[in-house]
Formats: structure tokens, C-alpha cells, sequence
């Protein structure tokens, strides 16, 4: 695989960009891998790429139904920050933040990770204490975040109405090294890395049985055949509950759809990301210029990529009163994702009942800043077993009634 | 947009009318039971692809709680039926077995 650099561009220019290469191998499936990884969305493909970098293991698939990048992980806000409440929350996140520092040169490939900043707005009194309590777990956890006053707010976001009849901004959590990345960069440059070490990217295959002998795992059967593995990672959001039944057994996910909408693009009017919990809204401006959109769940079990249109009304109601010039955009797209929702709103990274099966799942509504993070971990619990930034994301947590409760700081969706 | 008909009053209601309510005909453990039981009552679901049983209410209507019979993948609703049964009437399991013949859910088809 030849490097992107400024020389590469310049070398290209030369000759009508005729040298480029592709970025990964379409490759016909082995019959045996060391690892197997169903999923090609970020999480998969950063397992994979820890995997094959850490742990030297590069005999590796990974399966995908549809296209690389074209669940969830192609289809999200971007937000990226670390400012959750609880310690393990926070090292698996602010380790996943700091990885997208370095992710452009790690991988060779520009993911336009821009950490602008992230607020997240109080708009009641009860949003006040609660930041202020994030804000004081983060400064023991080292993560570095800061209540600011709405003065300070409307500084950073000029754009917004800080005294709104229903919802005044009374401050917010301030996290400046949050912000947000190019989305499907994110699985291309893993894929493109991966597919450089030797991994087999194996897209339109869908896994449609997971054999086991003995309680082990040894294969998966799939719309292109059997494919015998060691070890099998099963990295695939909302169609977690889906394989595990494969596997013969159950998990505490539901999936339900989340959308998010963009606007006409405009002149650059918000360097950071807002986040309104209370109103159930969050808002930036994509490099192109449109306002980027998210808004809430759907309350009920959906695999249809498509949510309910009043919630879009309901979003989009709440941020114009906080954001007024909105009202006047006209917005270009609107798509849903299947999300993977626990009981207590924090992920699952774990062995499971069957042998040489992990799990990794649960992101729900925010995954997408814990790509590099989960990658990470992940690779360490399928290689060694255990992992401590795994240690308690384990299934088993809501049997043994360690929860692991984020449902106050992420009760939005981002 | 989800329509379902509220099986007390009869009102054709959309979902802005009516508050989800999750899984239906879950059995309750409480304390003595196991470990595995107590976990799979509160926190484990069966999540399908395909055909589900809900709880819905209809909050915005008469008030009341009843059950819909759903397709998840296509979002077809198969029927609702009243709050006061622990299984799906015969009625609403041939509707579905009409659209969806070898249907299955938990132990019922
Ligand atoms: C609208 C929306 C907004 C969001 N906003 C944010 C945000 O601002 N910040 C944030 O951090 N997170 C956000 N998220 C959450 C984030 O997108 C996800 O948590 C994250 O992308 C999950 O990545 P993944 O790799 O686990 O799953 P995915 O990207 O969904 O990948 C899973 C892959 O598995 C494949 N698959 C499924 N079943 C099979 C099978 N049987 N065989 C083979 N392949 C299979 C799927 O096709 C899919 O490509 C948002 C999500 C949505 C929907
Ligand atoms: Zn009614």
C-alpha cells in the first residue's frame, strides 16, 4: 500500500491522479481464520486493527453483511467526548478521545478528528447539579472538563438564545478537547490498515449461524459459505441480540431507531458542539456547513433504519427555541440508525457462555467517540482473556448487580 | 408513523397519542428466585426480528394499558388486545400466523 502524503498528492497531480490505489482488498473467503469479527462498522475493524498491531494476530476476517461502515457507524453525529460519571466510563472514553488525537497519523489516513470543544448544556436546575457532580468525578478521574457559566456559554456559541422562555441556559459542561471526526474516515482508514496487514475485509456476507464443538466455537455459517475460526468477535450493534441467539444465548440489549437530520449547508456560524439534554437536541456544523442534527430514541423495538417523524418534530421544536436562526433552514436529510440500548446505558465488552466467543456491544446512542477505545480493549480480551478496561463491562454485571449507571450523563442521545 | 387501535375505546390512535411500554407478558421473579431468573425479568428481552408482543398505553386517550402484536423489521401491526391476559388471544395468534406462517416467540408460534 503506497502512503498518503503531501508528496503523494503532488506526485498524482503530476500524472491526472491516475496512481491512487484502492484503499482495501475484496478478497474470496479462506476456510479457516485465527479470528473472526461479524461486523465491519468501527468497533469491528478497530478490533481487528488492534488485533493485527498490538498482538501481531492478522489472520484475521471480518465479516459484513452490508457494506464496511454502512450501520451505525456511518450514520451518526460524530460527537466525541469523555465526560461521562462513572471511573470505568471514563477510562474507556477519555482512552478512546486521546487514541483520535493520533488516529490520522496512526492509520495514514486523515479522519478530520477536530476537537472543538463540546458543551452540554444545564437548562434546569437539576441538569446544574448533576454536571456539577460530573465535572467534580471528572477532575478525580482525570478528565479534564469545566462548569461554565451561560455567560461564558454564549461566548463560545454566540448563536444561542441563553435566556429562552421554557429552557434558559442557566451553564454547562465544557469538555474543550471533545469535537468531533470525519465518520466514514474512521472505518476507511481502519479497513484500509487492516487490509494492509493482511486481514481479509469480507463485505455482502451475511453470518447466518455460529458453529460451536464442545462448547467451543469453531466457525460461523455465512451467506458465502462455512468459515472455520478460533475465536469469534461479534462486533455488531443493533443486531447484537440477533447473534448471540446464534450462539444460543441471550443479552440485556434492545434495539431501537435513532435519527438524525442535517440542514442546507450555511457560512460558518458555530465552532463547537452544543448538547441539550432536557430538550432531547445536540447541534454542529459539519465542515461542508450544514447543521448536523440529532435528536431522541424511539421508545420501541425497530430494526427498520427508519424512526418516528414526531420525534424529528420535537427536536427540532426544542432547538429553535434555543438556537432561533435555525428556524429559517431548511433541512436536506433525515435517516435513523439501530441502536443497541442496555438497562443501565453503558456497553458490553465480554466473554460470553460459549468458548472463545467475546461479545461487543451496547454502545447504544453513543458510541461512535469510543471506537478507538473499544478497538483497543477489545483486542486485549480476545487475545489475553481479560483486559482492565473490559474488566467491568462484563454481561454479567447486571446478574451480579454491578451497574455501571450513565443514564444520567448520557440521557440523550449522542 | 405507528397506528394502533385501542382495544377499550376503539380509537384509531397514532403514536403521538400513545406511550410505549416495552415487552408484554413478562413473568415477574422476586425474592427466592435465581439469580439467572431475576436477571432475565428485569433486564434480559427477547428483542426479535420479526414478530413482537408490546405493552402500549394509551396516555393521550382513556388512559388505559394494552397489548399490540407488531412486526419489528417491517413495522405491520398484526392487532392489539386488552391488558387483562398473560398470553396473546387465539384470534390475534392466527392473524399473524395468516401473514407470517412459522412464526415463533418465546415458547408461543
Ligand atoms: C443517528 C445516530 C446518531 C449518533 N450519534 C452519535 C454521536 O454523536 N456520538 C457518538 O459517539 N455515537 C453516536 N451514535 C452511536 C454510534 O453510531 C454507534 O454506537 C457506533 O457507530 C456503533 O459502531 P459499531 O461498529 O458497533 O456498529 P455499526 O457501525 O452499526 O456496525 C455493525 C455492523 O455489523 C453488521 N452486521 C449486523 N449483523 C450482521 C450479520 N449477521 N453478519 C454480518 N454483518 C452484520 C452491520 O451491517 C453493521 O455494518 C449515533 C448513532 C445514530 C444511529
Ligand atoms: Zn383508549
Amino acid at each position: 500500500m503506497r502512503r498518503f502524503s503531501a508528496f503523494a498528492i503532488a506526485r498524482e497531480a503530476f500524472r491526472y491522479h491516475s496512481g491512487w490505489e484502492r484503499h482495501w482488498r475484496n478478497p474470496t473467503p479462506k476456510k479457516k481464520y485465527d479470528v473472526i469479527i461479524v461486523g465491519a462498522g468501527g468497533h469491528g475493524l478497530a478490533t481487528a486493527w488492534h488485533l493485527g498491531k498490538h498482538y501481531g494476530i492478522t489472520n484475521v476476517a471480518v465479516i459484513e453483511k452490508g457494506w464496511l461502515g454502512g450501520g451505525n457507524t456511518g450514520r451518526n453525529t460524530t460527537i466525541i467526548r469523555s465526560n461521562y460519571l462513572q471511573d470505568p466510563s471514563a477510562a474507556i472514553y477519555e482512552k478512546s478521545r486521546s487514541l483520535y488525537e493520533t488516529m490520522s497519523q496512526d492509520l495514514n489516513y486523515n479522519v478530520m478528528f477536530s476537537p472543538r470543544g463540546v458543551i452540554m448544556l444545564a437548562q434546569t436546575h437539576h441538569e446544574v447539579r448533576g454536571y456539577l457532580r460530573t465535572a467534580h468525578a471528572n477532575a478525580l478521574q482525570g478528565v479534564k472538563t469545566e462548569w461554565i457559566d451561560a455567560r461564558r456559554v454564549k461566548e463560545l456559541c454566540p448563536i444561542m438564545n441563553i435566556d429562552g422562555p421554557r429552557y434558559p441556559v442557566l451553564g454547562g459542561l465544557w469538555q474543550a478537547r471533545g469535537g468531533t471526526a470525519r465518520h466514514d474516515a474512521v472505518a476507511w482508514g481502519y479497513a484500509r490498515a487492516c487490509s494492509d496487514m493482511g486481514m481479509d475485509i469480507i463485505q455482502q456476507c451475511e453470518v447466518t449461524g455460529v458453529r460451536t464443538q464442545a462448547g467451543k466455537v469453531v466457525g460461523v455459517d455465512t451467506s458465502k459459505g462455512a468459515i472455520g475460526c478460533d475465536k469469534l468477535g461479534m462486533v455488531v450493534a443493533g443486531h447484537a441480540s440477533h447473534l448471540a441467539d446464534m450462539a444460543g444465548f441471550r443479552l440485556p440489549i434492545e434495539s431501537v431507531a435513532l435519527q438524525a437530520l442535517v440542514s442546507e449547508p450555511i457560512k460558518p456560524c458555530m465552532d463547537v458542539v452544543v448538547m441539550a439534554n432536557t430538550v432531547h437536541g445536540y447541534l454542529s456544523q459539519s465542515d461542508k456547513g450544514e447543521m448536523v442534527i440529532g435528536g431522541g430514541t424511539d421508545g420501541f423495538n425497530n430494526y427498520t433504519q427508519r424512526g418516528s417523524f414526531h420525534h424529528v418534530e420535537e427536536t427540532v421544536r426544542a432547538l429553535v427555541e434555543t438556537f432561533p436562526m435555525l428556524s429559517r433552514l431548511k433541512m436536506l436529510r433525515q435517516w435513523g440508525g439501530i441502536v443497541d440500548v442496555t438497562g443501565d446505558r453503558s456497553p458490553i465488552l465480554s466473554k460470553t457462555p460459549v468458548d472463545g466467543v467475546f461479545v461487543n456491544c451496547g454502545w447504544g446512542t453513543g458510541g461512535f467517540k469510543a471506537i478507538p477505545g473499544s478497538g483497543f480493549a477489545m483486542a486485549e480480551l480476545m487475545a489475553k482473556g481479560a483486559s482492565p478496561l473490559t474488566d467491568e463491562f462484563s454481561m454479567f454485571r447486571f446478574r451480579e448487580g454491578k451497574f455501571i449507571d450513565e443514564s444520567v450523563a448520557a440521557g440523550v442521545a449522542h | 408513523m405507528l397506528i394502533l387501535t385501542c382495544p377499550y375505546c376503539g380509537v384509531r390512535a397514532d403514536e403521538t397519542e400513545l406511550s410505549p411500554g416495552g415487552e408484554a407478558h413478562l413473568k415477574r421473579f422476586g425474592p427466592g428466585s435465581n439469580d439467572e431468573a431475576f436477571e432475565g425479568y428485569l433486564f434480559v428481552r427477547e428483542n426479535p426480528k420479526g414478530v413482537h408482543f408490546e405493552r402500549w398505553r394509551h396516555s393521550y386517550g382513556c388512559g388505559k394499558w394494552f397489548h399490540a402484536a407488531r412486526c419489528t423489521t417491517t413495522l405491520e401491526v398484526f392487532g392489539t388486545y386488552e391488558a387483562q391476559t398473560s398470553e396473546p388471544p387465539k384470534a390475534i395468534r392466527e392473524a399473524i400466523s395468516a401473514k407470517r406462517p412459522g412464526w415463533s416467540w418465546r415458547d408461543l408460534s
